[in-house]
């Protein structure tokens, strides 16, 4: 008997960027990273184009986290106080496709470092890898409007995906990333509708489309996963039906949330049938982004060596 | 939805002067501007008048494929005129119209198949218009049916029911909306349902807002393709809303920018 052909067909797809910039395009980047161009839903290759793999951006903050669990640190005692030495772990020994700078220092509460001190963060962890990088603010608005555009003129050229804006604050970061050549990480909270109105807003400013990442914020394992989950798959369904204004790759925050879970990051003791927390731990987190990949993701930002290890195998086995 | 502009038709005394003098300068602007409303298509009648159908033919579509990029449906009943268009399109084009007799279906989806071009089928033959659901369910699976038999995507397919005007035959209106929902169960992916919207509401004092609600209306039965007025804002935006009401598109404060673009 002949099996029907049950694959749908799409119009459209995801668009496709490519973040960095080498010698040649007026950075200094070793490599530059390609995401998005799928033309299917994930995972469904026989429909279409499934475009390039996701990627797995780790996190490197301006300072110590405060409170990462011991399991999250151990990995990484050595160069928690250094950002260029700790993203230059993360590319070397763990295989990061990509660092995410994240700026946490400058916010008021936590060190409220100035844009100075800021610049000279981002200019190490520059020097110090080749992989392209994220650069996202302390998501305090009055801040990021300071400190950010200071830093986007600082890494000028270098082809960074900048975050965030949102729908109450966008048009510093997004006139400096358009000055600059970034490219713009774009922030709804779990909210399909305002996703796309601030999509809008930023290409009035004649932000290009094929510059911008969509960020849903991120809900882990048992804390909101099903919600994020149902919002990127009803994107991505947009995307390949045709709506450019839901067209853009999806960036995941995956290793803050997930480790914020009770169920990740409470000791042995606490809780002794949930089994080691070394596994526990790193295991809460791949499952959260092996999950999530399901419904159309592009960039995972992760945090555990080993959750990093098993998430690139899984990519590396479906894709 | 589809939009199928329809100002570039020679029933207009702008074109009809442009077709006579071979001036395009009125041909360029009804292009530009039908594009900048949204055009899905630029339709292009030569209308009655023309002393050389199928050469004002080809020169419509080369002026107008010399000023904007929008795809154009080649608008006529004769298919020399329709051949002598195809000869000169150079991007995405659709076909205006095939009548549902086998014969008249062979000619154009034969055409259609060897230009890649979409075809707007109308559900009445040798016989007439017909005036009921059944009649015109029954001439649309017969265009499935030689769509099936040449091998010709279903996807290019526009069936069209044949929109009377709400003056001629006020009982007609309603019944599109019955077989706007039977054509989308007809196949799978089911054929484009078209309708003639201007000419609902001819000659009547409410045209516009006529055409407007029977838009919205259509869509929400499955209506997805009409040969209309797209530089009437009004009913673009009426279009637009009903889409996002069938959520059809993502909702956004601004959605009547994103979907304008």
């Amino acid at each position: 008997m002949e099996i029907p052909n049950v694959a749908d067909k799409w119009s459209s797809g995801v668009n496709e960027i490519i973040l960095g910039a080498t010698k040649d395009n007026g950075g200094t980047r070793t490599k530059t990273i390609a995401i998005g161009g799928s033309k299917c839903v994930p995972f469904m290759d026989f429909e279409g184009n499934p475009g390039h793999k996701p990627v797995v951006a780790m996190d490197v903050s301006d300072v110590p986290p405060e409170d990462w669990p011991e399991t999250l640190s151990k990995p990484f005692t050595d160069v928690l106080n250094d950002p260029a030495q700790w993203a230059k772990k993360c590319v070397e020994q763990y295989g990061a496709d990509l660092i995410c700078l994240k700026l946490d220092g400058i916010h008021p509460d936590k060190g409220n470092k100035n844009a100075d001190q800021a610049v000279k963060t981002v200019k190490s962890v520059l020097a110090a890898v080749g992989v392209p990088l994220i650069i996202w603010g302390c998501e305090q608005d009055e801040k990021d409007n300071e400190v950010m555009p200071k830093v986007s003129q600082a890494a000028k050229g270098e082809n960074c995906l900048m975050g965030i804006v949102s729908q109450n604050n966008y048009k510093t970061l997004t006139a400096t990333c358009l000055a600059d050549g970034h490219s713009l990480i774009t922030m709804a909270p779990v909210d399909i509708n305002i996703g796309k109105q601030i999509n809008i807003l930023v290409s009035e400013m004649d932000f290009p489309l094929n510059r911008i990442v969509m960020f849903q914020s991120t809900g882990a394992l048992g804390y909101g996963l099903e919600y994020t989950y149902s919002i990127q798959e009803r994107e991505r369904l947009a995307a390949l039906t045709g709506d450019k204004m839901m067209a853009m790759p999806v960036i995941c925050d995956v290793g803050r949330e997930a480790w914020r879970a009770k169920e990740a990051k409470s000791g042995d003791n606490e809780a002794p049938q949930w089994g080691s927390r070394d596994e526990r731990g790193p295991m809460w987190e791949t499952i959260t982004a092996v999950s999530l990949l399901q419904s159309g993701v592009d960039i995972i930002r992760m945090q555990h060596p080993k959750a990093v290890a098993a998430v690139k195998k899984c990519i590396d086995r479906l894709y | 939805m589809l939009s199928i502009a329809e100002r570039i038709n020679g029933m207009f005394k702008d074109v009809r002067e442009a077709i006579k003098n071979k001036d395009p300068k009125a041909i360029r602007e009804l292009a530009i501007k039908q594009t900048e409303a949204g055009a899905s298509f630029l339709d292009v009648n030569v209308g009655t008048a023309a002393a050389d159908p199928a050469g004002a033919m080809k020169w419509l579509i080369e002026v107008i494929q010399d000023t904007v990029k929008t795809p154009i449906a080649i608008d006529s009943q004769k298919f020399d005129v329709v051949k002598a268009g195809l000869s000169v399109i150079k991007n995405e084009v659709l076909i205006n119209s095939s009548k549902g007799d086998p014969e008249e279906l062979d000619k154009y989806m034969t055409i259609a198949k060897e230009y890649n071009a979409s075809l707007i089928c109308l559900t009445m033959d040798k016989c007439g218009i017909p005036q009921d659901v059944e009649r015109r369910m029954e001439i649309a699976m017969k265009i499935v049916e030689k769509a099936v038999e040449h091998e010709y995507e279903l996807s290019k397919v526009y069936i069209d029911p044949v929109l009377f005007p709400i003056n001629v035959d006020q009982k007609q209106p309603a019944l599109m909306f019955d077989i706007f929902n039977q054509i989308k169960m007809i196949s799978d992916p089911p054929p484009h349902r078209n309708v003639g919207l201007s000419n609902f509401s001819q000659g009547t004092k409410e045209k516009r807002l006529l055409a407007r609600i029977f838009l919205t209306m259509g869509i929400s039965y499955g209506l997805d393709a009409a040969v209309m007025d797209v530089l009437d804002k009004e009913l673009m935006d009426a279009a637009i809303t009903a889409e996002i009401i069938m959520n059809q598109h993502v909702y956004s404060d601004s959605y009547l920018t994103a979907c304008r673009k």
